[in-house]
């Protein structure tokens, strides 16, 4: 199975990269955008054919490694 | 003394350190390649500066995981004094040795300048040989040095005096403009409840002899001995 995980600061931590594009969207004229947050894309073959198993593995992977939980969250989709 | 500098794959303050506690202080030296799985005979170890791992992930992210660190865990679980010098740091605060974690800085920029960091407790073993509130120079070097921990954390650190370096003026005001990097409270350097565990972020073994023209640095490696030595220093209140 693929695992495609999605590792972001948490709301409320300020997220520097995503004012810095926030800030340069508005200058190029997107007023509406706003709340930018920057994040990072990861994808992880598991070779697992049980989907809750293979979940359980990522989630293990999240908490362990991929995110750091004091800061970031984490999101995962499985297929 | 012995002290032990661990060498992780893209250290680059390691042989600094060696310097430092070697050729100018005359201590023992061993270097710790980050493989190694015990730790034996040492009073103190090092986590150096540099870019484990090439910062991949997250700043000391993978070096937490590197085989040494079990046995740096076993070493402070036991007393042993570590300090973490900038990626140092940032690998105690990911292997959980000490609370909280680094952000970007909050400029964006790599930040590699010298700037004045206030002693706010001179009674750990890290910080004795300097006075409390006495203001150093030390040079910073680094992106990921913007200091992060949850609010209840932060007030039992500050109660608990673990605060030991603060971002400061020249004056030893620790203001927002002093403030380099967006750290919480201004937070250059923490120790653990214990006391035997300090990550900071300035770099002291850049300055730690005259030859570098600042001599600020080399406070912290005395502490350090003097510490091991049993020359510890009464305590006293942070501005008194």
């Amino acid at each position: 199975m693929k695992a495609k995980i999605h590792v972001t600061l948490k709301s409320g931590i300020l997220d520097p990269q995503g004012k810095a594009i926030e800030h340069a969207l508005d200058s190029l004229g997107f007023k509406n955008a706003g709340n930018v947050r920057v994040g990072k894309y990861m994808e992880v073959d598991v070779n697992e054919t049980d989907k809750v198993k293979a979940e359980a593995q990522v989630k293990q992977m999240c908490e362990k490694l991929l995110a750091n939980t004091i800061v970031e969250e984490y999101r995962y989709e499985l297929q | 003394m012995k002290i032990g500098v661990v060498v992780f794959p893209g250290s680059n303050c390691d042989h600094d350190c060696q310097h430092i506690s070697q050729d100018v202080l005359g201590q023992y030296v061993e270097m710790i390649w980050h493989k190694e799985t015990l730790l034996a005979g040492l009073d103190a170890i090092v986590l150096p500066g540099g870019f484990s791992y090439g910062d991949y992930l997250r700043t000391g992210a993978i070096a937490r995981f590197s085989p040494v660190m079990g046995a740096v865990k076993e070493f402070a679980k036991k007393g042993g004094m570590v300090l973490g010098i900038c990626n140092g740091f940032q690998i105690l605060l990911e292997a959980g040795l000490l609370p909280g974690a680094m952000l970007r800085n909050r400029s964006l920029h790599f930040i590699c300048k010298d700037v004045y960091v206030k002693v706010e407790n001179a009674a750990t073993a890290f910080s004795g040989s300097c006075e409390s509130g006495q203001v150093l120079k030390i040079p910073i070097a680094h992106a990921d040095g913007n200091y992060y921990t949850d609010p209840v954390t932060l007030a039992a650190m500050q109660a608990n005096a673990q605060i030991v370096l603060r971002y400061c003026t020249p004056e030893g005001k620790v203001t927002p403009e002093a403030n380099p990097n967006g750290s919480l409270d201004n937070i250059a350097g923490i120790i653990n409840a214990e006391g035997n565990v300090l990550g900071m972020m300035p770099h002291p073994e850049r300055c730690a002899e005259d030859v570098l023209g600042n001599e600020d640095g080399r406070l912290i490696f005395l502490s350090m001995l003097e510490s091991l030595k049993g020359n510890k220093k009464q305590i006293k209140m942070v501005g008194a």
